[in-house]
């Protein structure tokens, strides 16, 4: 009995961890303050061009996106290999940009609706027939504001 | 016996799981990347009512661009690499030499920050871009990219001379001013239907 009693005096003092949740806290704050929400699942895959004078998208709420690649490898079975247009969560055409506009900017309000900004998020390798006609459907629309994602590099 | 009647302390331990899981469904839910691209306006929709008349742009005033489908790229006339792109624009906006053949300036007042009045002249160019049905957006891209560092490097330049700033410092106003003085003109046509 005395044996034990004096292993058990030598033990190590458990580590204090009071101050653990408060630590946790600030990291989850800073995650917080740092990120954006991920707001739907991408049905295309796309790699960005790469450019060296991008301007950062001031306001995420006011842009919309629109992404153009080819479709995901799970749904390529169904829907092929060829370049299609992402809305919202499905595959669209062109035909539909009019409408997912205006509907975009019914969620805006009024003060915010000029600087709705639609952001084309393409394929690099996409040809530019696709791209020329979503551009025409965004000026039929009427939301002229467009910012072609590209990913930031310091140089060629 | 004093100490027996001290309130207990909270058991807090479990604190730091609570915040963890909190912490590990942001990590998941949420996405980090900035987003970053070229902005541009596009011109609004003619009014199919209103009968358009074509807008004449003098040739000195006018830069063509075109991008073809294989990637290469004419502009003003001559086949020239991407590297060379950005110099030609910016010697068209600057044209520094009066050059007959480059575009013409118009004085303009422009209003300062401060209320006093400066008069610069402004380039009457205009770089139009256009391209083919089956050009790679990433060459596009590329091409763009030069375009607006053409007229970034126009705009610092102007930019240093003036306010003795990069325009990329300067505040709001004194940006618009030289936004005004160097206009990003970049006319985006539809795409040429040959070369399928």
């Amino acid at each position: 009995m005395a044996v034990m009693k004096k292993k058990g005096d030598r033990e190590v003092p458990a580590m204090a961890t009071t101050s653990l949740p408060d630590v946790v806290y600030i990291i989850l704050f800073f995650f917080m303050l740092s990120t954006s929400m991920r707001d739907q699942e991408l049905l295309v895959h796309y790699r960005l061009p790469e450019a060296t004078e991008v301007q950062k998208l001031e306001k995420k709420a006011l842009a919309s996106y629109i992404h153009i690649g080819v479709p995901v490898s799970y749904m390529q079975a169904k829907f092929g290999t060829a370049p299609r247009i992402q809305l919202n969560d499905s595959y669209k055409t062109t035909k539909d940009i009019l409408d997912f506009v205006a509907g975009e900017r019914d969620n805006l309000s009024e003060a915010d609706r000029p600087s709705m900004t639609i952001c084309l998020k393409a394929d690099g390798n996409t040809k530019m027939g696709i791209i020329a006609d979503v551009k025409q459907e965004l000026r039929r629309a009427n939301a002229l504001k467009i910012s072609y994602a590209s990913s930031k590099v310091l140089g060629y | 016996m004093a100490k027996s009647k001290k309130i207990p302390e909270l058991n807090a331990s479990s604190q730091a799981d609570i915040a963890f899981t909190v912490l590990i469904f942001f990590l998941v839910v949420s996405t980090m990347d900035v987003d970053t691209g070229i902005v541009r306006v596009l011109p609004p929709m003619p009014d199919p009512n209103v009968k358009q008349e074509d807008v004449k742009v003098k040739e000195r005033n006018l830069f063509l661009v075109f991008v073809s489908g294989s990637g290469q790229i004419m502009a003003g006339g001559k086949v020239i690499p991407l590297h060379q792109l950005k110099d030609k624009a910016k010697e068209f906006i600057l044209n520094p030499m009066d050059n007959k053949n480059l575009p013409e300036k118009v004085e303009k007042e422009l209003e300062m920050p401060d209320g006093s009045k400066w008069v610069y002249p402004v380039s009457e160019g205009v770089i139009s871009l256009q391209n083919t049905r089956d050009t790679d957006y990433q060459v596009y891209i590329k091409v763009q990219n030069e375009l607006t560092r053409a007229f970034n490097e126009v705009r610092d330049e102007v930019s240093m001379m003036k306010f003795g700033k990069k325009f990329a410092d300067l505040d709001k106003p004194e940006g618009s001013v030289i936004t005004k003085a160097v206009p990003l003109k970049i006319s985006e046509a539809e795409p040429r239907k040959m070369g399928k």
